[in-house]
């Protein structure tokens, strides 16, 4: 039987809980310039002109069609080689991990958009506003309220895929894992600490994930 | 050219759709102030012919003025753009047959929404119009409430209020009291009734051939996307010329 021991991580507080900060902050990013990504792909989807469209389907299923792993390791380590743009590994992050995320929330955002009648933005029209803002003020408010919840599943998977920014040596919550699980020996301990902070982050999220669903629900 | 005395001009319009052909070659002269009632059965065109005087569907030849707004259509025309469309259709006021009132906004905002966001209009001041309106077609009391609240009939008045807001030239009704039930049928006939008496020129596309008669100056019986007849309601109505009309118009005088 294996004597588990975890009173020698507690002198590793600070370097897991800076660790927490780094992959909580890189989220926080992620979330936002991919969402930003996904309403420009998303909206590129249902674009009138032929050539948006083309562009946003390359762009999404290029992202979702290959593993993320790859994807930054392509990006950190043969991007460079090929443009000779050098980029530090959290830039190579931030910016995988947004276009990743980006192609998941656009197909969201596309199907949010869809769902709404047709005679809304006919009325829209009709009231003599311009197409993008029919969008803005009519489409968009009431499709928002459709796309949270599948929104926020996506951000959840994400916060769980910055994990992978470790291969790049950014200092997020599984990289400083494995600097101590290096030193001490330990790692059956540091990773079951490891799964259980993200399991405490993220397990009050799903749960306003599930109510927001509920009151999705109940508005209908 | 002198201008002419007519409120909307349309000439040699055509749409098809595919090869469906749903407008072949539509002529329609409308003097200000007139109530027009397009007729027909369904699949004639009546409600396309509507929804090209707005460009909600655009034709593919011929040509729409409404007031000193005119566009054409066809080769060697290029696509009016988006500003361009969104700016022609504030001259007409559109009201659908199933409301399409914007759900997540509630009664005086559905009203205030045409003058604040397509004319720019202060938020203020887009109020006090809407609530004007609101009191025109007897729902003042309900400015505050989400159109979910209201009845069918509630929510159609609020729908033309809603197109009144832009001040526009004419009005358009595309079958606006198809999908209400019976008995709210007649609280929106009768605001639309005000509403031509007020002198607004209308175009109703309509199954309800009794206002028709009473309301409308001009009848125009539409079948297979052609004009087949028009002129003086009660006459094309009463006594109509063609053999397409007479048999169109039979399945209602049997049932009323």
């Amino acid at each position: 039987m294996y004597n588990w021991d975890f009173n020698i991580l507690w002198s590793y507080r600070w370097l897991l809980f800076e660790g927490t900060l780094v992959t909580i902050a890189l989220t926080a990013s992620i979330v936002v310039l991919g969402l930003l990504m996904g309403l420009i792909a998303g909206l590129a989807q249902i674009s009138r002109f032929a050539f948006l469209r083309w562009v946003s389907w390359a762009y999404i299923e290029l992202f979702r069609c290959t593993p993320l792993l790859v994807q930054l390791l392509w990006f950190y380590y043969a991007l460079p080689i090929l443009t000779g743009i050098e980029m530090s590994a959290i830039t190579a992050a931030v910016l995988t991990l947004s276009l990743y995320g980006g192609s998941f929330y656009a197909e969201v955002i596309r199907g949010g958009i869809v769902t709404i009648d047709a005679g809304q933005r006919e009325a829209g029209l009709a009231l003599g506003l311009t197409p993008a803002r029919v969008m803005r003020r009519i489409i968009l408010p009431q499709a928002i309220k459709q796309m949270i919840p599948p929104l926020m599943n996506q951000s959840i998977i994400q916060f769980k895929n910055t994990s992978l920014v470790s291969v790049l040596a950014v200092p997020d919550l599984l990289y400083q894992g494995q600097s101590a699980a290096t030193e001490t020996y330990r790692p059956l301990e540091v990773y079951t600490v490891i799964a259980i902070i993200y399991f405490v982050v993220l397990v009050p999220l799903t749960a306003i994930v599930k109510k927001s669903e509920k009151a999705l629900r109940e508005s209908d | 050219m002198i201008a002419e005395n007519y409120k909307i001009e349309i000439s040699s319009l055509k749409k098809q759709f595919g090869d469906l052909v749903v407008l072949r070659d539509i002529n329609l002269k409308i003097a200000p102030g007139a109530v027009i009632a397009l007729i027909g059965p369904s699949g004639s065109g009546k409600s396309t012919l509507l929804r090209c005087m707005n460009l909600l569907v655009i034709p593919d030849d011929g040509s729409i003025r409404i007031g000193n707004d005119a566009f054409k259509f066809g080769h060697g025309t290029s696509l009016p753009s988006a500003r361009e469309q969104a700016r022609f259709r504030r001259g007409a006021g559109m009201v659908f047959q199933h409301f399409n009132l914007f759900p997540h906004m509630t009664v005086l905002q559905n009203v205030m929404e045409g003058p604040v966001s397509a004319k720019n209009m202060p938020k203020a001041e887009a109020a006090v119009l809407a609530r004007k309106l609101l009191a025109k077609v007897g729902l003042v009391d309900k400015a505050d409430v989400y159109p979910q609240r209201l009845s069918g009939g509630q929510k159609q008045r609020v729908a033309i209020a809603r197109a009144l807001a832009m001040e526009p030239e004419v009005m358009l009704f595309d079958e606006v009291t198809s999908a209400l039930d019976p008995e709210l049928v007649s609280e929106v006939l009768s605001v639309m009734r005000d509403l031509a008496a007020e002198g607004m020129t209308m175009i109703i596309v309509t199954h309800e051939i009794a206002f028709a008669r009473e309301v409308a100056d001009i009848v125009v019986f539409m079948r297979d996307g052609v004009i087949v007849e028009e002129g003086p309601a009660r006459e094309v109505i009463d006594t109509p010329k063609q053999e397409g009309t007479r048999s169109f118009l039979r399945h209602f005088h049997t049932r009323s």
